[in-house]
């Protein structure tokens, strides 16, 4: 079945009264287990799509489904749906709050959804990622970057998502630890039969990660390469 | 030729917090008009080596070393005042992020031509040349409509440009790029590192270029320092990189993930291991 799919979707963003289109007429469609990519130099629409499909951004027109569901333009994600897509940004310093520690910001959607034995999840899911349990007291800025970004994962997957959107998550890394997060992402894949969709300028990243990409270019796709 | 004069020579170079935590812990290393790169991990203390050699550490920071020469100069001692004038002259710097780095309230004319203020008597009209000359230098387009435009008008590259003319421009000896490329996209970054390159090689600069980006840099430089918590662990000429024997080297070396890699896990660091070696 097909987690996702993206029919002649434009996206535009609001400035002042006026729109500007920046993703023009896209259609992709994104398969379960599967890791998908979107590739393009930096302003070419592929974090503007992401932003759609995590439903943060309202202003887009065309046909998406997601997960069989067709979505509505203009109306945000509820329920069910909104549990189901999670996000890892790109810059783990600000993805963060940063005067709360670790344990009140991962706990707060739990709580939200009236969950039993918070604190075993969260224990168990920095077991997960290969972070120390006694971290879970820290504030983000007692943190390296890498190990952040392993908690801003575990945010994510601490609401057992469906579909895992990535936003250029090793960018903002060292390459060595660059590399210890995609391993960490390829585990959580094969263990959790996750569906990815993963966005980067680096070509390396997508080739080594992704089992189907796109390239896109000034808002349009450009090449689709599968690689199975 | 100049070429064997050195531009760097440091011995013992310690940079320590005033509570007497060591973060770079006594190393050595000497540099002439060649261009060395300076690779290791966040936290590794390469970028304030770099900036010692600019004068540019926080006040809170203790600098020592038993041998400081900076083009012949015995710099640990310099007062501002000194550092002043051979800061943007002789030496200059290429910082990470053009965001961050230009002065967002000033047109690009004016910010390319102040190290000629500060540093050259000439008049305004061969000072203006001498701004658009260096724009085109550095492979910008249309100087004359660009030096009246802002950095929020430019893109990454084109920022990272405009500071690699405020840096070439009073043709200084060495150049210091503190990770020139890693705020930009994955295409801009090789012409960023190839414009370095040529600059450098037309003008026979030297070169110290910091990265965490092993094999990116490699092909731009001619030797390599490695850096590991606050100590120079390798050092080893570029060709010789795909056969280091030191661990970290190896690891650093083989860690980008490419199409080939897939389906295996790409290499880690053992730090535990390389406690023992240290």
């Amino acid at each position: 079945m097909n987690q996702l799919e993206v029919n002649n979707v434009s996206v535009s963003h609001a400035q002042g009264l006026q729109r500007n289109t920046v993703v023009h007429n896209v259609d992709l469609s994104v398969q379960a287990g599967e890791c998908f990519g979107l590739v393009g130099p930096s302003g070419c629409g592929k974090s503007s799509l992401l932003w759609v499909l995590a439903g943060l951004n309202p202003y887009w027109e065309g046909d998406i489904s997601l997960f069989g569901q067709p979505l509505e333009s203009g109306k945000v994600f509820t329920g069910e749906l909104r549990r189901r897509v999670q996000m890892v940004f790109q810059d783990p310093y600000a993805s963060l709050h940063p005067k709360h520690r670790l344990r009140r910001t991962l706990a707060e959607p739990l709580k939200l959804l009236g969950l039993q034995d918070i604190d075993d999840r969260l224990s168990e899911g920095f077991k997960q990622v290969g972070l120390a349990e006694n971290m879970i007291d820290r504030y983000p800025h007692q943190l390296s970057g890498g190990q952040r970004q392993r908690v801003a994962i575990i945010r994510a997957l601490l609401l057992e998502p469906k579909l895992l959107l990535l936003d250029e998550p090793t960018s903002a890394l060292d390459m060595s630890v660059q590399a210890e997060i995609l391993n960490l992402l390829n585990d959580l894949k094969a263990s959790r039969d996750l569906t990815m969709i993963m966005v980067s300028h680096d070509p390396d990243v997508i080739d080594y990660m992704c089992d189907h990409a796109v390239t896109m270019k000034a808002g349009r796709i450009d090449q689709e390469k599968y690689y199975r | 030729m100049t070429n064997n004069t050195s531009l760097v020579d440091v011995r013992g170079l310690r940079i320590g917090l005033d509570d007497g935590t060591e973060l770079v812990k006594g190393i050595d290393f000497s540099m002439g008009h060649e261009r060395v790169a300076l690779v290791g991990e966040s936290g590794s203390g390469k970028s304030l080596t770099a900036r010692s050699l600019m004068g540019l550490l926080a006040d809170s920071l203790v600098v020592e070393a038993d041998h400081f020469q900076l083009l012949g100069h015995p710099v640990l001692s310099y007062r501002q005042s000194q550092w002043n004038r051979l800061r943007g002259q002789q030496v200059s710097m290429v910082l990470q992020d053009p965001k961050y780095a230009l002065n967002p309230t000033q047109n690009i004319g004016r910010q390319v031509a102040e190290p000629l203020v500060l540093h050259q008597s000439m008049s305004s009209k061969a000072r203006l040349e001498k701004v658009e000359y260096m724009l085109d230098a550095v492979g910008l387009a249309n100087p004359a409509k660009l030096r009246k435009m802002y950095p929020h008008q430019l893109s990454g590259g084109m920022g990272q440009r405009v500071m690699l003319a405020i840096a070439l421009i009073n043709d200084p000896q060495l150049l210091i790029a503190d990770e020139p490329t890693s705020a930009l996209d994955h295409a801009v970054r090789d012409q960023v590192l190839a414009l370095i390159h040529s600059l450098v090689e037309e003008r026979n600069m030297g070169l110290l270029l910091i990265s965490h980006d092993l094999q990116q840099v490699a092909d731009y430089c001619e030797r390599v320092m490695v850096m590991y918590q606050g100590i120079l662990i390798d050092h080893l000429p570029a060709e010789a990189l795909p056969n280091a024997t030191h661990p970290y080297t190896q690891t650093l070396w083989s860690c980008r993930p490419n199409i080939t890699k897939r389906g295996q896990p790409l290499p880690t660091l053992d730090r535990q291991h390389l406690e023992t070696l240290k």
